[in-house]
């Protein structure tokens, strides 16, 4: 990042044709270091942050301890924050956390149809998808369509809960937990549980039925 | 403001699209991006509500064909030059003007831990009555404002329930124009997909709202 007029210098292993962004976002992060307005170390710990340590991962070691410890799981639905905080989660995103259960009989579905709020605290950045107009738009208007699309069909006797995060608080859905993972242990569960899961657009699948993401 | 980013309830958007595996950022730029803006909000030169409003003032049909990251850029860009952090020029060339002071970054790579895990809480600790309880019928306002609200189109002039309070939270609508905090309380609002979207909505479903005590009115 030394040399701001030429950004020529790098990512040519990433891409044989630099995208205009990239070319823009050097030349950018070339300018706010010059000026001391950015230090390149902190932009790399808060990527390195975000690709390697807070992700889905937080979340389904939550749902896991949740599903084999019952007290666990009445805290985690009553006291979200501090059920959280004790497996060492919380902060950035996730400052104010709701745990919504889904049951036989309700569903839940996360949302931000103002923007793209999302419990990074629990689940890292989101998914395009999570993002995108499509889903952003009709999640709150045809909930049951929307799940449609993501391959799941709820029966109609199933109460959908949409819940649109219009203010600073989080959604984590702790799904139900799938039947014969009794013998399974607390990591075994963790590997289970998806991100979608925790979002509400799928359920956790049994073990050894291989579920994406 | 009316414009695309309240989008709840819009058809014509088309379907899903699934990535398989997706990976945290799509690109260096993407990565970079993220981070440059997660260090140039530790200025404290505008609030998380300040940058949501540049977002959603990106003109609309823009707004529809950018790329998430690609309106973080926008949006740093304007809140960087309105702040005085730069100027146009200077974030149009990538080059610093000449004699610019060079400046001390707020945020180094050793604070980074601390404030992701800090984060930074919304709720104020004041001593403010709510004004509805739990289980009361309330109205959205029906508010049309030009700045930044959390109002959502699809739920103004509708009548739900407050499902719970979620305590003091500051106001997005006076903090994102640097109007003050304005602390009140914040609420989910049960709205059935009835009362929302007409007789051929589930009679089961509902939406839950997070909205504040400027939003609603006794019903």
């Amino acid at each position: 990042m030394d040399r701001p007029s030429n950004p020529h210098d790098h990512d040519h292993e990433h891409q044989a044709v630099p995208s205009d962004f990239a070319l823009r976002v050097k030349s950018l992060e070339s300018l706010l270091v010059e000026k001391g307005l950015v230090d390149p170390a902190a932009l790399d710990a808060l990527i390195d942050t975000y690709e390697h340590k807070v992700g889905p991962r937080n979340g389904a070691r939550i749902v896991a301890r949740a599903w084999t410890d019952l007290a666990y799981r009445q805290r985690l639905l009553t006291d979200p924050d501090a059920a959280i905080a004790e497996l060492g989660y919380g902060g950035m995103q996730g400052e104010h956390m709701v745990v919504v259960e889904n049951t036989p009989k309700v569903h839940n579905l996360v949302v931000c149809t103002l923007c793209s709020c999302y419990p990074w605290a629990v689940l890292g950045l989101p998914p395009v998808w999570y993002k995108s107009a499509p889903y952003r738009s009709r999640a709150v208007i045809d909930p049951r369509g929307v799940l449609r699309e993501f391959g799941l069909e709820l029966p109609e006797d199933v109460e959908v809960r949409v819940w649109d995060s219009t203010a600073e608080i989080r959604y984590l859905v702790l799904p139900e937990r799938p039947a014969g993972t009794e013998r399974l242990s607390k990591e075994e569960l963790a590997a289970l549980v998806t991100r979608d899961a925790m979002v509400g657009v799928a359920k956790v699948a049994p073990a050894g039925k291989g579920a994406a993401a | 403001m009316n414009s695309v980013h309240d989008m709840g309830g819009m058809h014509g958007m088309g379907p899903i699209e699934y990535e398989r595996n997706e990976p945290v950022f799509h690109a260096p730029w993407e990565a970079r991006t993220f981070g440059l803006l997660g260090a140039m909000n530790c200025w404290g030169k505008w609030t998380l509500d300040a940058l949501r409003h540049q977002i959603e003032k990106i003109p609309a049909a823009d707004y529809l064909r950018m790329r998430y990251y690609e309106k973080w850029i926008a949006a740093m860009v304007e809140l960087a030059v309105s702040s005085g952090l730069a100027t146009r020029a200077e974030m149009e060339s990538g080059i610093p003007a000449p004699g610019s002071p060079k400046l001390t970054p707020p945020l180094t790579a050793a604070m980074v831990s601390g404030m992701v895990s800090q984060g930074a809480p919304s709720t104020r600790n004041v001593p403010i009555a709510p004004r509805f309880k739990t289980g009361e019928r309330v109205r959205a306002r029906n508010i049309n404002p030009i700045g930044h609200t959390r109002l959502p189109r699809y739920a103004r002039g509708k009548v739900g329930a407050i499902q719970r309070d979620h305590g003091v939270h500051l106001f997005p609508d006076t903090n994102a124009h640097s109007l003050g905090e304005k602390p009140q309380h914040v609420y989910s609002v049960r709205f059935t997909a009835r009362e929302l979207w007409g007789d051929a909505a589930s009679p089961r479903d509902a939406v839950y709202v997070d909205l504040w005590d400027d939003y609603l009115e006794p019903a």
